[in-house]
């Protein structure tokens, strides 16, 4: 029984990842949960990139990876940062808090 | 005698001849514009001044070219610039001064100038002054542009721009119901037969090719006699409209409503003679069909005596003016009907100068009158206006056709024309118009200035018009006495270009007894007025008002009554039928549906804008789960429609 982990499993698993972000994106109120599903969607699919990658043995899907990876960082950096400043003068980061925008 | 040599001026020597044309044409849209930025406010006077000069130059500048061209000197022909220019069409906005065209023009700017100074003097009290003056001078623009135009394109726009402007002057006092109702019966009525001559010229276009004058005209005998039969109908009907023929006459005693002056310019003296010109213009293709030229001519002595009897019984000073319009511009369409082309344009001419005085000569009887116009309510007024009256005068004996005047020679040639072709009909039909001319000519005559002075019984107070008004009618007084005696020279003149008209040998031997017969019934029909309201007020006694012809001739032969029930009626009912059927109930709700659907989805839709990140994110996740399926279900669609297939046989 061939017990080695072959693209199938990886794809599994990055697809789970996705719908376990794409869930908690729809969900969760909490603004800083947000983030985390977000970051679970970027990285699942960032398995999904290496993983290809590697199938193919064509190293552009591992520099996506990296790309992704590199613009999830300062997304999250300004983000939080964003966060931050909006818990201080509200005292709160929930969702339905964030409705200034309401036509 | 030969002081023609010693004035032989060679008028190039001095002015650029193409420099004369475009002063001519465009110093009236020059007035006109002027006027036209004052439109909205109060009088002033310098306007008046300003256009009346203008015109005045465009005047000299035509005058310039009749010189030119008189002593000899060649057709002036511009191409100004490309106007029209798609794959074979080509139609350029070019003009051309030739004999005719000069001819038109020296006569539209001479009435023109004066019209403009006795509006002056007229329109001093109106409001609408200054616009007054614009109207008029972008007529005389328009009616240069008609005349001058070296192609059928061109000379509709001036078709149009006249027809434009005279529903604007028209309805010059639009405050009026009936202006308005006037001007716009006028319109209407040109559009009707407008549609003819387009039709007229499209022919043209699509079996010549061009629409220049002279290379129709050069092709004319390669064309199918047919076709240009054809051709002659429809430009006919174009005229008919503009020149106020049966059955499309109704409009032009009804355009009597506008002010006097453009009666005088537009309803007598120019506009209403653009359908003679024309068919002058075109003599090319008329005289190759003379079945069409009989049914002009024809019609013409219909009209002829048609307007004549009516204008026998109306009270109404201008619009006994008006059918003598009408009824003159029937003689002028018998002589281009028959072949006699520059007999035509000599009556035209002449008729401008005593018919145009004749209005003027009404105008300052209605403003003496406080704008009575019952001439049943005049009489005795020779007493306070002897200049008026002594010009109106004039104008009457010239358009009986009394020898010197100038309405003898060319009504007379008309009638030897007609005469002469062995139309006997006609030359009688014309003939007995003829006395009924002078008779209504001189019942006008008398009623207005001789007899008692009823108008007192009225509590009105006449008054003279003012005397630059009259010195700005004597030109035209002196040309109605002695247009006629230049017949020789205009003979020469016109027919450098028109076909002459040979008269048969035979007609030389009775030609004084004809002019014999004419003068008579002449002489007749004005004893018969003169002894008439001399006597006793008028021949129109109460018994002779229940008469049933006197009835028929007062109510215009039922004509616009008729109109009104055949034609207005049931299209105002169809009308009434199709905005309450298809239009509220199909095309308006049809618009309206449209509107109403976008305005519920946008209302029913609104809640989605709810600024809630959450809910938008959510909305946003469903928006990609349809994306996607929808770009997998299209990706595999040939595969599905075939499962489909399989499942549904």
């Amino acid at each position: 029984m061939n017990l080695s982990i072959s693209l199938e499993h990886y794809l599994l698993l990055s697809s789970i990842l996705f719908f376990i972000g794409l869930y908690g994106v729809i969900v969760r109120k909490n603004l800083l949960m947000l983030f985390f599903a977000t970051e679970i969607m970027l990285n699942a699919v960032n398995i999904g990139l290496v993983a290809i990658s590697n199938y193919y043995g064509d190293l552009t899907g591992q520099m996506f990876a990296f790309f992704i990876i590199a613009i999830a960082a300062s997304e999250v950096a300004i983000g939080l940062g964003l966060l931050v400043i909006w818990f201080k003068r509200h005292n709160t980061v929930d969702l339905d808090s964030l409705q200034s925008m309401k036509g | 005698m030969n002081f023609d040599i010693n004035l032989n001026i060679n008028i190039s020597n001095f002015i650029d001849t193409s420099t004369l044309l475009y002063i001519a044409l465009f110093s009236p849209i020059v007035g006109s514009l002027i006027a036209g930025i004052y439109g909205a406010s109060p009088k002033r006077i310098g306007i008046g001044i300003i256009v009346s000069s203008l015109i005045f130059l465009s005047f000299l500048a035509s005058a310039g070219l009749f010189l030119h061209l008189y002593f000899g000197g060649s057709i002036v022909n511009v191409r100004m610039m490309d106007w029209i220019s798609a794959g074979d069409l080509s139609v350029p906005f070019g003009f051309v001064a030739d004999q005719v065209s000069v001819t038109m023009m020296l006569v539209v700017t001479l009435v023109s100038t004066i019209v403009h100074i006795y509006s002056i003097g007229y329109m001093e009290k109106d409001k609408g002054f200054n616009r007054f003056f614009s109207y008029l001078s972008a007529f005389v623009f328009s009616m240069m542009f008609l005349v001058m135009s070296d192609n059928f394109l061109g000379l509709f726009i001036g078709w149009e721009g006249v027809g434009l402007c005279s529903w604007l002057l028209i309805g010059f006092w639009y405050e009026r119901e009936s202006a308005t109702w006037a001007a716009n019966e006028a319109f209407i009525m040109n559009r009707i037969a407008d549609l003819g001559m387009l039709i007229g010229i499209f022919l043209i276009y699509w079996h010549f090719g061009t629409l220049q004058y002279d290379e129709v005209f050069a092709k004319v005998n390669s064309i199918p006699v047919d076709i240009i039969s054809m051709i002659a109908i429809f430009l006919f009907i174009g005229a008919m409209g503009k020149s106020a023929q049966f059955p499309l006459h109704t409009w032009l005693a009804d355009a009597m409503e506008g002010p006097t002056p453009v009666s005088a310019l537009i309803h007598a003296a120019t506009m209403v003679t653009a359908g003679v010109y024309l068919v002058i213009r075109a003599n090319e293709i008329f005289a190759l069909v003379p079945e069409v030229g009989y049914f002009i001519a024809s019609l013409g002595a219909f009209v002829a005596l048609f307007a004549a009897t009516m204008a026998l019984v109306n009270r109404d000073i201008k619009r006994v003016i008006a059918y003598s319009t009408l009824s003159q511009l029937g003689y002028m369409f018998v002589a281009g009907g028959l072949g006699a082309y520059w007999i035509a344009l000599f009556h035209l001419v002449t008729h401008a100068f005593f018919k145009a005085l004749l209005f003027l000569g009404a105008g300052n009887v209605m403003h003496a009158m406080e704008d009575e116009l019952n001439i049943m309510k005049m009489g005795g007024l020779r007493k306070v206006m002897l200049g008026t009256a002594l010009l109106m005068l004039i104008a009457s004996v010239a358009l009986s056709g009394i020898y010197p005047f100038a309405g003898f020679f060319s009504k007379d040639k008309i009638l030897e024309v007609a005469f002469d072709t062995h139309n006997y009909i006609l030359w009688g039909t014309l003939w007995l118009t003829a006395g009924l001319t002078a008779f209504y000519s001189f019942r006008i005559v008398m009623l207005v200035f001789f007899g008692s002075a009823r108008y007192k019984d009225f509590g009105i107070h006449p008054h003279e018009a003012h005397g630059f008004m009259l010195w700005a009618m004597t030109p035209l007084a002196v040309l109605a006495i002695v247009a006629g005696l230049f017949e020789h020279q205009f003979i020469d003149f016109v027919t450098k270009i028109l076909p002459v008209y040979n008269f048969s040998e035979g007609i030389h031997e009775i030609i004084g007894q004809l002019v014999m017969v004419t003068t008579a019934i002449a002489v007749t029909g004005i004893t018969i007025a003169v002894l008439s309201n001399m006597f006793k007020e008028g021949l129109f006694t109460n018994t002779f008002k229940s008469n049933f012809i006197y009835k028929l001739l007062d109510n215009q032969y039922y004509i616009p009554k008729i109109y009104d029930e055949v034609f207005s009626k049931p299209y105002r009912e169809l009308s009434e039928l199709f905005w309450k059927s298809v239009d509220l109930k199909i095309v308006d709700a049809t618009v309206d549906g449209i509107a109403n659907c976008i305005l519920s989805t946008g209302e029913n839709t609104r809640g989605m804008q709810s600024g809630n990140l959450s809910i938008m994110l959510r909305l946003m996740v469903i928006g990609i789960t349809v994306l996607l399926i929808s770009a997998i279900l299209y990706s595999y669609a040939d595969s599905i429609l075939t499962l489909l297939q399989g499942v549904l046989n």
